[in-house]
């Protein structure tokens, strides 16, 4: 048996005990969806692919953010002790649920939308840009193309409890992505988007985010790509 | 989110002047070592400083250097520690940094002009 304690409540609230049995190749979803399915069906928690690829069941698992649909219970809990909460630094809706609103505002702020550089009929008639696979450019949007959303490094930021307006590394790492994808045209004024008071430049490079990335993407590497690209910016007088 | 093109210029002043930091950091550390080591008195060392105009540059763009890598940093903890912003953020900043440049530049002086 596993003994399982799970945050009830909102901002207010407390943990509340279940006894749940063990079975092989068990993730910490089975045991929420166990809860909720067999013990308590009151229990709020949010989920969908089961399979890590649509990041909704991201929670803090003894005290650590993961996607709890590729935790398996034998990694995390050795003594048979389970700490379910949400996720940090987001409104907590109820139970395990969070709402990810500021999360993926501060993503269209930070100019998380692909603008193209040209219309779209200009496009079709040109053709398919051509990158190069090899590229540096195209290799930097690579790196950090794959993430799911899921709010892992949101939730493990120090800097985004210190600083609650910072943009955190999820939407920076968008930013970065976009600002290395030659068909995107938005250009300096993405780069105005995440170099203020609360972007790129008040990350403290604690490296948390890439420690924790589920999709082990490096959020670090990217802000860090943001910083030298606004610094140039502002050293060639267009930021 | 404010003024990005000034908190990147800040940005850059912060960690360029962690950089300009560098040399000034080890050469003191050298200078002190051997200043131990040789078993020079106060009397001594001053007899040395005063009137070194090196000394003065030398020292003098150290406490330049951190006055500003320090109210710079002081600026990040104030906002993010004490959530101050504007106007009331970078005059604290400011004041330290001055208090820093007066209070080290004074030091400078001292060493420079003081007779043993």
């Amino acid at each position: 048996m596993l003994d399982v304690a799970v945050w009830r409540g909102t901002t207010e609230g407390s943990f509340e005990h279940f006894d749940v049995p063990r079975s092989d190749s068990q993730t910490v979803l089975d045991v929420v969806t166990y809860i909720q399915r067999h013990l308590d069906t009151t229990l709020a928690y949010r989920f969908s692919c089961r399979v890590g690829v649509c990041g909704s069941c991201a929670m803090k698992v003894n005290g650590v953010a993961r996607w709890t649909c590729r935790t398996h219970v034998s990694s995390v809990a050795g003594d048979g002790h389970l700490e379910i909460a949400p996720l940090d630094h987001l409104p907590r809706l109820r139970d395990l649920v969070c709402d990810m609103t500021p999360f993926f505002e501060k993503w269209t702020r930070a100019g998380g939308a692909f603008v193209p550089f040209e219309p779209p009929e200009t496009t079709v008639k040109r053709g398919f840009a051509a990158i190069d696979p090899l590229s540096q450019k195209r290799l930097e949007a690579e790196a950090g193309i794959e993430c799911i959303g899921c709010g892992v490094c949101y939730s493990e930021c120090d800097t985004v409890g210190r600083l609650p307006e910072y943009l955190g590394p999820a939407a920076l790492n968008r930013a970065w992505t976009l600002t290395n994808d030659e068909r995107d045209g938005r250009g300096a004024s993405r780069l105005r988007a995440v170099a203020g008071d609360a972007g790129c430049h008040s990350c403290h490079t604690q490296m948390s985010c890439s420690e924790r990335c589920p999709k082990r993407l490096t959020p670090a590497a990217s802000i860090a790509g943001l910083k030298r690209a606004s610094a140039l910016a502002a050293l060639r007088g267009k930021l | 989110m404010t003024h990005p093109s000034r908190e990147t210029w800040l940005w850059l002043i912060h960690r360029g002047s962690a950089v300009a930091m560098l040399p000034f950091v080890a050469g003191h550390l050298i200078l002190m070592m051997l200043t131990v080591r040789s078993g020079l008195s106060a009397a001594d060392i001053l007899g040395r400083t005063q009137g070194s105009v090196s000394l003065v540059a030398y020292y003098g763009f150290f406490v330049l250097f951190v006055s500003v890598h320090a109210a710079l940093g002081l600026r990040t903890e104030l906002a993010e520690k004490l959530g101050w912003r504007g106007n009331r953020l970078d005059l604290a900043a400011a004041t330290m940094g001055l208090l820093l440049l007066a209070t080290g530049g004074r030091a400078v002086w001292a060493v420079y002009s003081v007779s043993a």
